[in-house]
């Protein structure tokens, strides 16, 4: 299979703190990585190098090369801007436009880079809901606030939201931390149907969730990269001793 | 132990009741002020104070319209010199800054708010005055926006930072770029906030006369020209009042009533502009 992103050596430093070193692995297309890890051991940092929301820390320096489709996205000259366009992002805390009405976030990402005509727009909000299958919820009430939706629901039009754009890769940053089961549940189907079309890296706290979603797991602890694989592999026959003992629950 | 409980007590309603002394302290001129004003203006109002301007001496009747259009003019040409200028520094200092450049302009901000409003008159006269020959309107406008934006800059900063993080990133993460994410989202969302702000700054130079005594000078017949001296109501009821009329007097009264009510519904929308952020 194609590795649509590749880590070649990145370290990243906040300041004075080397919160992540010498990474080097890859994620293959239409595939889900997860990266598991204790809290403080840089999953977040690391994911989010991937789409160069570093650049707004001016502390942060990203080395190494961060290569989507053999492009290094921190080379001189490339637009962070484009980059997120190619690689889009899901927060930990659903994070929708308040002031927008649920069918203008489905749009934002082009509303706010300028105009899109009347039915197209229609066409990606109905097609971008029913894929996070959000559209018979909300179908009824496309015009009254986003902030209506229960969290759960407002996580899914965040999904929505990235889908729209069309993005190559999707970033999830904890995606259903802050959901109650069912919600997470809605969201772990999801990321499992949205693979055939994007790449998928999700950092999550939860270990039955990175088995039950993902194709291969990195375990990162405390800036390193521990091991990575198949996920059937580390969680059934870990190479490393550490590995093991997180997945056990033996610390973390 | 009940001795402590009842000393507790009393101690609560004692700094209780020293409470409410200080918020009636607060209140209290404020009403009297009002109530004064409204009892002494009163009776000079009438249509004709909002359509005419002041009568020759001597003669009954007259109003002030002049003065209330010199300054809606003024207010306005403040607004569209000053309202840029605040908003866009603020998104400079809250978005881009973090730099010793925003420390200054922060630091520059704040004198210029605390700096009397007279001498932002006497520098506005030395910068358009002096070389344009001639008081203005103007130079009136300039002298109010010089007030008007460190307080815009200063409040809109404040709710640009308010704005949470997660509302930058989510807009940034769909490749939205980051100046059309600081208008579009960031300013967007703290709306309110913004718009509490100009109306406290409006209603703030509404009421300057130090400003305009050096720079608009003021004017006894219809000012629609902004460079020529300009009329406008804080310089009516000042020269009004310290005529020797006993009508005079009526109608500065009645200028110091339009311009209170004014004041007050402009603070009143704001609050109404801050609540209805709050019920978010």
């Amino acid at each position: 299979m194609n590795n649509k992103v590749k880590l070649e050596q990145v370290n990243i430093h906040f300041g004075k703190t080397h919160a992540v070193r010498d990474i080097n692995m890859s994620f293959p297309e239409n595939s889900v990585t997860a990266i598991i890890g204790p809290s403080g051991c840089g999953k977040s940092t690391l994911l989010r190098s991937m789409n160069r929301m570093h650049d707004l820390v001016p502390s942060a320096r990203v080395t190494g090369k961060i290569l989507v489709d053999n492009g290094d996205i921190y080379d001189r000259g490339v637009d962070p801007v484009a980059i997120r366009r190619r690689v889009g992002m899901v927060f930990q805390k659903p994070n929708p436009f308040p002031a927008m009405s649920i069918y203008d976030n489905v749009i934002a990402g082009y509303k706010l880079n300028g105009r899109l005509p009347r039915e197209e727009a229609d066409e990606i909000v109905e097609s971008c809901l029913k894929r996070v299958a959000l559209w018979d919820e909300v179908k009824d009430r496309l015009k009254s606030n986003a902030m209506m939706l229960s969290g759960g629901q407002q996580q899914r039009l965040c999904i929505a939201r990235t889908i729209a754009v069309k993005p190559e890769v999707i970033l999830m940053d904890e995606p259903a931390s802050a959901l109650d089961p069912i919600s997470t549940l809605k969201i772990e189907e999801l990321i499992e149907e949205l693979k055939e079309r994007y790449t998928i890296i999700i950092v999550t706290h939860n270990m039955q969730q990175a088995a039950r979603v993902s194709d291969y797991t990195a375990f990162l602890y405390m800036g390193d990269l521990v091991e990575c694989g198949e996920t059937k592999k580390i969680f059934t026959t870990p190479e490393e001793k550490r590995t093991e003992d997180y997945i056990t629950g033996r610390f973390g | 132990m009940m001795n402590g409980m009842a000393f507790r007590k009393v101690k609560n309603h004692l700094m209780s009741f020293v409470m409410l002394a200080c918020t009636l302290a607060v209140l209290i001129p404020l009403a009297l002020i009002f109530v004064h004003i409204v009892k002494m203006g009163i009776s000079s109002l009438s249509i004709d104070f909002f359509t005419h301007i002041p009568a020759p001496t001597g003669e009954p009747g007259g109003g002030m319209a002049n003065g209330m259009l010199g300054s809606l003019i003024m207010i306005g040409g403040a607004s569209l010199i000053g309202l840029p200028i605040g908003i866009l520094g603020a998104i400079y200092l809250s978005e881009f800054g973090g730099s010793r450049m925003s420390t200054t302009i922060r630091f520059a901000a704040d004198v210029l708010s605390g700096t009397p409003s007279i001498i932002t008159g006497m520098v506005a006269y030395t910068l358009l005055v002096v070389p344009m020959k001639g008081f203005s309107g103007l130079a009136g406008a300039v002298a109010l926006a010089m007030i008007m934006i460190p307080i815009v800059l200063r409040t809109t900063e404040e709710q640009l930072k308010m704005v949470p993080g997660s509302l930058r990133e989510a807009s940034l993460a769909l490749g939205v770029p980051f100046w059309r994410t600081s208008l579009k989202v960031t300013l967007r969302s703290a709306m309110s906030g913004v718009l509490t702000g100009i109306l406290l700054a409006v209603a703030r130079i509404a009421g300057e006369t130090a400003p305009l005594l050096f720079t608009a000078l003021g004017n006894q017949f219809w000012s629609k020209n902004v460079l020529q001296p300009m009329a406008a109501l804080p310089l009516q009821i000042f020269s009004f009042a310290i005529a020797p009329y006993e009508d005079w007097h009526k109608l500065a009264w009645a200028g110091a009533l339009v311009l209170v009510s004014v004041m007050f519904g402009l603070s009143l929308t704001a609050r109404y502009f801050s609540r209805s952020r709050q019920a978010h």
